[in-house]
């Protein structure tokens, strides 16, 4: 099995991939998350303005496939290092997802905490500060992993930019050996599937850690 | 004694619902005024625009004298000095029962952690919870939570305290603890208004009643004589409701 000793040589290239894959899927998530936030706050707190500008975004961005992003932000008219083009274009998707994850946990807080916090004299800035996000972060965990697990596996998509990630790493090796394509892609996908299990398992214990009685659990 | 709390010539209409019609009343400092009326007579609305919960269309509010609705008035300071206790308590879910009535001194008031420690433990002793200071509010009973919010209104140190029907989300058997938390309150000198459908402790707590029907002030008066003789039909017959009040 030539292929089998091809791929345990090409191990340091894949580790150094995987770091970049990571590096990428942290950027992403950052900004998305960032993002993301933001425009759950515009949609739900945001005067009309805010609001609309906010919807519409989302809504772009939602309905925009990641390779057109990716080629989009890529080839705008200045210079862009690739991993930066890569990490902007999936961050800005990525936002549109997370600020729906957000969105739905904040309106799950219960509108009666909110007039509890106002009739204390709280106002709305520090009502969101302490009542709301505590209990949005305790409540978007489960789907925010569902969300890591996905971009993680969307990092994948970097390489038609020519970021050297995993997924660069599989196409040069099918490259000089001709006709085990299906061998390095089993590879590939077990790689990815061991990241994804390992990253949600990290989500899942912080969500028991930071679980307290009236929140509902995951089963 | 002084006046506390003076209201004038209260309206408030939602679209062309006159929910509240010329409202006048006022109250003094350490008594308890007991606001009764059916369901949809616009006594919880006059409570939640005592503290601009709900915006008051026209008339005045006057905490000690201040026209909260004046100028340089800032609305909060306000509400932080007018406790308000909802009728399903409103507890902050992620916070212990301590962190929940510490809130109130330390991130309203700005007070120091080790103050607003203090200022907490006292008034979770009041009501008799010391045991569940670490407990989250998932973990207790409807009465319990109702006496921590009690304890959580009044780590504000508040000039007055508004209850909203403070026992009817509460099981029977659970509205005796609330309303003896609340009574020791009123006797220790805590001003109060109270809306209410426990005619027994309205009329025996209170000072003053006010009667309210469609919006308006029908009767208001000393309780015991309001129990005993009302003036109004209306006020005879919302009462006969409740038959055994002797």
């Amino acid at each position: 099995m030539e292929i089998i000793k091809i791929l345990i040589s090409e191990l340091p290239q894949f580790a150094k991939g995987t770091l970049v894959a990571l590096q990428l899927l942290a950027g992403l998530l950052s900004v998305g998350l960032v993002l993301g936030l933001a425009i759950a706050l515009a949609e739900i707190f945001g005067n009309p303005v805010l609001k609309f500008l906010a919807t519409t975004l989302r809504k772009f961005l939602w309905a925009i496939p990641q390779l057109i992003l990716l080629f989009l932000v890529f080839y705008l008219p200045f210079d862009l290092n690739r991993m930066v083009a890569a990490i902007i274009a999936l961050g800005l998707c990525s936002s549109a997802f997370q600020s729906q994850i957000f969105r739905g946990a904040i309106l799950s807080v219960s509108s009666g905490q909110m007039e509890a916090a106002k009739a204390m004299g709280l106002s709305r800035p520090r009502t969101i500060l302490y009542i709301v996000l505590p209990q949005m972060v305790r409540l978007s965990i489960g789907p925010w992993t569902n969300e890591f697990s996905s971009e993680l596996k969307d990092t994948s998509l970097a390489y038609v930019v020519g970021v050297v990630e995993i997924m660069r790493n599989a196409k040069y090796i099918i490259a000089y050996t001709y006709g085990n394509t299906a061998a390095v892609y089993l590879f590939v996908g077990v790689l990815y599937f061991t990241l994804t299990r390992i990253g949600t398992f990290f989500f899942y214990k912080l969500e028991d850690r930071l679980w307290v009685p009236g929140f509902e659990k995951r089963s | 004694m002084a006046t506390i709390l003076e209201v004038k010539h209260l309206t408030k209409r939602f679209v062309d619902n006159e929910v509240l019609k010329d409202v006048s009343f006022e109250l003094k400092k350490g008594e308890t005024l007991a606001v009764i009326g059916s369901s949809g007579s616009g006594k919880s609305t006059l409570l939640r625009c005592l503290n601009h919960l709900s915006k008051p269309d026209t008339g005045e509010i006057l905490l000690e004298g201040v026209d909260i609705n004046g100028p340089g008035i800032n609305l909060n300071t306000v509400r932080a000095d007018m406790g308000f206790v909802f009728q399903d308590f409103n507890l902050f879910t992620h916070l212990t029962i301590l962190d929940n009535v510490m809130f109130g001194p330390l991130r309203v008031r700005g007070q120091s952690k080790q103050e607003a420690e203090e200022i907490a433990m006292e008034e979770i002793k009041r009501v008799g919870m010391v045991n569940k200071i670490k407990s989250y509010p998932a973990e207790l009973s409807g009465g319990q939570q109702q006496r921590i919010s009690i304890a959580r209104a009044l780590a504000l140190k508040p000039k007055l305290i508004l209850y909203d029907e403070p026992t009817s989300a509460l099981d029977p058997e659970l509205t005796g603890e609330v309303l003896s938390v609340m009574t020791a309150l009123a006797n220790d000198g805590m001003t109060a208004i109270v809306v209410t459908h426990e005619m027994g402790f309205a009329r025996s707590v209170a000072d003053k009643v006010i009667f309210i029907d469609q919006g308006v002030i029908v009767e208001q008066g000393d309780p015991k004589e309001m129990f005993k003789r009302p003036r109004h039909d209306r006020t005879k017959l919302f009462l006969s409701n409740f038959v055994n009040l002797e």
